[in-house]
């Protein structure tokens, strides 16, 4: 498509198509979206053709009907009187949270064993490597049933903590019970609740939207704003006058004073486990197979990304940090204004497809029995309706917007950190 | 670097597969063997052992409809089928049959589209719990975390049995019962509740199974059973009839002993005389030898004599009869007369 | 010059260092304890590694190897006074069980030919292992796939045979009639006659030949298949016949025909957008009602093409990131050299870009061979699976670390060794000047 130059001479020529380079694009790009309407016309034709003889048909209206069956860990309020369509939306929620969890804990141990592995300390450095090389050289699936395993053979049961004399013991002040069925934690509380605002209320995408939270919300942003106001305006005398004001108190205040206001104001308090029948009551509860999915993911994952981290802070030359110290810039903002900027910009690229590789792995939370949408919408829904097409499709579906939403934010912030090139 | 070669390989591999199209027991008889679609590992409904040999109460069925077709109990192919993938294996055509612990529901009949050739185990959802929380009934599980298996109708009784009692639990869904079991073992729930039968078999393989009880709660009717696709009749009654002379073959008293002398002479009773081939032509409407029922007879011995083997008291499993015994008996078993 | 008093004339006899900073001592202290930080790492290192240790190896260090169930063992363990859950490990069931962990189902008296097959794997490979030496044996890689359906597969020779000669028949056909036809229509017909000999006469053909003269090997099926071997099979697989593809892939990515790139991009994102495990489920459930009614491929060969176009999309965005590496230059200079697209790709570019690439090539082999592990979902008998297989026998129900244990050691060994083969050979290629 590239030479427009002199109009044919002696009229067109079929041959043209395939031996003159300025059809001969076009010929292929047609040669090649035919076969491909082909292959799509067959398959399509196949299926349908298929579906015909077994008489099932195609078609979502199973997502309305009545899902049957209970989820243990549920973000928004559900039970089994619910649809298949609100049964697959807390299945969604699900892989986010463990995704989000995931990638959080990744980055954070992910650089710290990167800059550990490069430790002058002989010890952590062996033993950085040789995390990194057990993880990355064992399958993730093996990972997540070895956590899994030891977390439901190690740690105690719920009936450990009963009797006089029990075999464990609640920690923190008796707020935090850990099991082999999981972590209780205590709970946020409100003993003078403002309400709750309902959205699409009887829909299968009703939510509750808590006002205590989004006052809290509200005054945070408040005490962000103000602060913000007040860096400004101390960068502001300090361009004028060269003298910068001491602001690290009132922005605190700012920031802190405001949400603690709201939270007072609505009766804040810790609700704690307590040990009632066969388990532990009230608390949050962080059932074991997110655990174990949280820590096999998030520690696999980081692995790959201490690698990354290396590389990228190998990466920059030492001159960078040479010359920064020489103009007198303390250590600390060596770091964080010359070396990890620079770095940056070879980190995140791999970074953003650890961070999809991670959420796709989250979808081996069938393994150990977390709901995710594998497990509601590709598992359950799928065995109790049969219908194996709409579901594996919708589950594909939602995964890819998932991955492309994440490498869409990751790439728009890979933008603006990305070097201007000439 | 000639490596797309591989693909090629595979592809052709792939053509000489060929094409399906005469019905079912045409086809069977074409390929020489049965394939038959399994669970992946149930004790004593179908195990491989360490050679790859399946056995078991679900495989003897197998056997018995590849004997009764192909004269050889031995002609039988084993697909592991999972949960999830083995109504479209049986759909698509991958297996001819499906003897894999299948509960017959209305909609797996009817929206599913296929035939259950019958019932060859009543079964029903119970619980088993250590004996030291010293529960008796399933309802003071009150708060109780319950491991299910999953991919069955487990879930779905458990949520009707819960709401119905108006009691909370805590649903822990695990993919196999390897992995059901080491949690319930390991106390990560308090409850396992499954098909009874595969209460018993699990229960069977504990270090101490005296320390745990079944409790007496059946909350759900699970008649399991083996089925074909819907609109191959011919291959439908084949596999009902299969079954059908297992349990008659028990109520008329024809044991893998004494099937060579019943079938080598007519006998003084008609019935055993058609089933046997030695007077009428029943095979023959079936499309199949006349001694199509003797085959399958002898392949394993009849009813009776599976159940014992694989599931029956002297098992690890120990499993009384039950439902499963003959209508003569008390029990559910009754098969339509040989006429 | 004048002599001033305080300047020394005379060198100073060099000193040894002071003795805590040479030795074992020295290195101790620059490397362990240098400074109150890195002392207190240290110790918490250590620490941690002996309380690990402490706990595990008592566990490991069993002479239960001859156990015979989990029972056994645990008389074993009485017997040396230990009780309880982790009174040790019950070493046993790998005794029993480890070449059902590597072969699957395999009738044991034919191992040989999966061995075999293994081994030869490292001939097919040499030309690319050890470029200098062994590039004659570039047919036996050719025709290595073959000869692996052949011994695992087994049944007649001749089917692999016919397969085979498609190929045969399209590079004659592209050999031997591009003078006469031109190129264009040789190419075409290099890609229908093969087509048209797999699909009407290849497997008649082949028929007939069995039947004169069988040469057929003991047949194995598909579901006899397993372990590490399963692994291998679908990992060797799908890198090998993704490698193409995946090139097509790449090529059509970077192009400026913009239908083409449409459908190469809108291909890569989408398989590298969902997780390998719905792939799975579609090979399991969805790709036979995908295909003509009545056609039934093996389980095994419908996984190993979703794992292909799986890992193809994946190769794409390596050997892409390989193109781009590639300096506008060498283009250029191919251009320049008057040689068309596909000469300019075959001869410059390619061997260029595909020499960068291995690194992240051998990277995505080692996650596609641990990826293999998903397949326990659907049923396949990797070496997971097998392991939950194991533990339904009634003798070694509760088994659970030892076999876990044993998986996760084999693929260690296999994926470390591969990581530092590529290092290695990233190494030895290297021709530029740094």
């Amino acid at each position: 498509m590239s030479s427009k130059s002199a109009p044919v001479q002696g009229g067109f020529r079929f041959s043209q198509l395939i031996y003159d380079t300025r059809y001969r694009s076009n010929t292929i790009q047609t040669v090649a979206l035919i076969a491909l309407m082909a292959l799509i016309w067959w398959l399509v034709n196949n299926t349908l053709t298929n579906l015909e003889a077994s008489g099932k048909g195609l078609g979502f209206s199973f997502l309305t009907e009545t899902s049957g069956y209970d989820i243990n860990q549920h973000l928004l309020e559900y039970d089994a009187r619910d649809s298949h369509l609100r049964a697959s939306l807390i299945g969604v929620l699900n892989t986010l949270l463990l995704a989000f969890m995931g990638c959080v804990t990744a980055t954070i141990v992910g650089v710290f064993v990167g800059v550990l592995r490069l430790s002058k300390n002989w010890l952590i450095a062996r033993i950085m490597t040789v995390y990194i090389e057990m993880f990355r050289n064992i399958p993730v699936l093996l990972w997540i049933l070895i956590v899994f395993g030891v977390m439901i053979e190690i740690m105690p049961t719920p009936r450990d903590f009963r009797g006089d004399n029990p075999a464990a013991s609640m920690m923190l002040f008796d707020s935090v019970a850990i099991t082999n069925r999981g972590i209780y934690i205590p709970e946020p509380l409100f003993s003078r609740p403002i309400g709750d605002v309902s959205f699409f209320p009887k829909s299968s995408m009703r939510f509750d939207v808590s006002l205590e939270l989004v006052a809290f919300l509200i005054a945070l942003g408040a005490g962000i704003f103000a602060s913000g106001r007040l860096k400004r305006r101390a960068d502001r005398i300090q361009n004028e006058t060269g003298d910068r004001p001491t602001t690290w108190w009132q922005r605190t205040v700012c920031v802190v004073v405001l949400p603690v206001l709201v939270l007072i104001a609505c009766g804040f308090h810790l609700g704690y486990p307590e040990l009632k029948g066969f388990n532990f009551q009230g608390g949050t509860y962080m059932r074991n197979s997110l655990i174990a999915l949280w820590l096999a993911l998030s520690l696999y994952t980081a692995a790959f990304i201490a690698e990354i981290v290396r590389a990228g802070i190998m990466a920059i030359s030492k001159g960078q940090t040479e010359a920064s110290l020489a103009l007198g810039i303390s250590p600390g903002r060596t770091m964080s204004l010359v070396v990890l900027p620079q770095a940056l910009r070879v980190i995140i690229p791999p970074l953003i497809s650890h961070y999809l590789n991670l959420t796709k792995n989250s979808s081996l939370a069938i393994a150990v029995g977390y709901m995710d949408i594998t497990g509601t919408l590709m598992g359950i829904t799928l065995n109790v309706t049969g219908r194996e097409i709409e579901t594996v499709l919708l589950v594909m579906l939602i995964y890819l917007s998932i991955s492309l939403s994440i490498s869409a934010v990751m790439n728009v912030y890979n933008n603006r950190v990305k070097l201007v090139e000439r | 670097m000639k490596k797309s070669t591989f693909f090629g390989a595979f592809a052709a591999a792939a053509m000489a597969v060929g094409f399906a199209t005469a019905g079912t027991l045409d086809d069977v008889k074409a390929k020489g063997f049965l394939q038959c679609g399994v669970n992946t590992g149930l004790t004593g409904f179908a195990t491989a052992d360490a050679n790859g040999n399946w056995d078991g109460f679900d495989i003897a069925v197998c056997r018995a409809v590849a004997a009764a077709v192909l004269g050889d109990p031995k002609a039988v192919k084993f697909t592991p089928t999972t949960t999830k993938s083995r109504f479209t294996a049986l759909a698509s055509g991958e297996v001819d049959m499906l003897s894999r612990n299948t509960t017959w529901t209305f909609s797996r009949d009817v929206d599913l589209k296929f035939t259950f050739a019958g019932i060859n185990y009543y079964d029903g959802q119970g619980f088993m719990v250590p004996k030291e929380l010293g529960v008796s009934s399933a309802r003071q599980l009150d708060g109780a975390t319950i491991c299910i298996q999953t991919g069955t109708t487990t879930e779905l009784n458990l949520a009707d049995f819960f709401r119905v009692n108006n009691i909370s639990y805590e649903p822990v869904p695990i993919e196999t019962n390897a992995e059901a079991q080491a949690q319930y073992l390991a106390r990560s729930c308090d409850v396992y509740t499954t098909d009874a039968s595969g209460l018993a078999a699990t229960r069977a393989t504990f270090e101490d199974p005296s320390a745990h009880v079944v409790l007496p709660e059946i909350i759900s009717k699970e008649p399991l059973g083996p089925l074909v696709r819907h609109g191959d009749n011919q291959w439908g009654d084949i596999v009902r009839w299969t079954l059908n002379a297992l349990i008659a073959a028990e109520e008329l008293g024809i044991t893998s002993a004494n099937i060579s002398e019943m079938s080598s002479a007519p006998t003084s009773n008609p019935e055993i005389n058609r089933m046997m081939g030695t007077e009428g032509s029943l095979g023959e409407m079936l499309g199949l030898s006349a001694d199509f029922a003797k085959n399958a007879i002898a392949a394993g011995g009849n009813y009776g004599e599976i159940f014992e083997r694989y599931v029956g008291e002297n098992t690890p499993l120990g499993l009384s009869r039950g439902l499963n015994a003959q209508w003569t008996d008390g029990g559910l078993l009754y098969s339509p007369p040989f006429r | 010059m004048a002599q001033v008093a305080y300047v020394r004339h005379k060198m100073l006899p060099e000193q040894t260092p002071p003795p805590n900073s040479v030795g074992t001592i020295g290195w101790l202290r620059t490397n362990l304890f240098s400074g109150w930080f890195n002392t207190l790492l240290t110790i918490v290192a250590v620490l941690l590694i002996f309380r690990l240790l402490a706990n595990v190896l008592p566990w490991a260090l069993v002479p239960t190897w001859g156990g015979t169930s989990l029972g056994n063992c645990r008389e074993i363990l009485q017997e040396m006074g230990r009780e309880g859950h982790f009174a040790g490990a019950c070493w046993g069931v790998i005794r029993e069980r480890w070449l059902q962990l590597f072969f699957g189902f395999y009738p044991s008296e034919i191992y040989w030919r999966p061995i075999l097959a293994f081994f030869g794997l490292f001939v097919a490979l040499s030309p690319i292992l050890f470029p200098e030496h062994a590039f004659r044996l570039i047919g036996f890689s050719a025709i290595y796939p073959f000869i692996v359906v052949y011994l695992i597969w087994g049944g007649s020779i001749w089917g692999p045979v016919m397969a085979l000669l498609g190929f045969v028949i399209g590079y004659m056909v592209l050999k031997f009639l591009t003078e006469p036809l031109g190129r264009l229509a040789a190419t075409i017909a290099a890609f229908l006659l093969p087509v048209l000999w797999w699909l009407f006469l290849a497997s008649p053909i082949a028929g007939t030949f069995a039947n004169v003269l069988p040469l057929a090997l003991q047949p194995v099926e598909s579901a006899k298949v397993g372990g590490f071997m399963l692994a291998f099979i679908i990992g060797v697989t799908g890198i090998a016949a993704s490698l193409p593809i995946g090139i097509v892939l790449a090529l059509g990515r970077r192009s400026d025909l913009i239908i083409l790139k449409g459908i190469c991009v809108g291909f890569i994102e989408f398989i590298r957008g969902v997780p390998l495990i719905t792939l799975l489920f579609v090979a399991s459930t969805l790709l036979n009602i995908f295909m003509p009614p009545g056609t039934k491929f093996d389980l095994v060969l419908r996984v190993t093409i979703m794992v292909t176009l799986f890992s193809s999309a994946y190769m794409a965005e390596v050997i892409r990131g390989g193109l781009a590496a590639l300096s506008k230059g060498q283009y250029e200079a191919a251009d320049s050299l008057g040689l068309d697209y596909w000469q300019s790709q075959r001869l410059i570019i390619m061997p260029q870009a595909l020499k960068i690439s291995i690194p992240g090539i051998v990277g995505n082999f080692i996650g596609l061979f641990k990826d293999t592990t998903l397949v326990s979902v659907i049923a396949l008998w990797d070496p997971i699976l097998l392991s939950t297989n194991i533990r339904a026998d009634t003798n070694w129900n509760g088994i659970l670390w030892e076999l876990y244990g044993f998986i996760a050691v084999v693929f260690f060994i296999t994926c470390f060794s591969m990581s530092r083969y590529s290092m290695y050979l990233e190494r030895k290629l290297a021709t530029d000047h740094r």
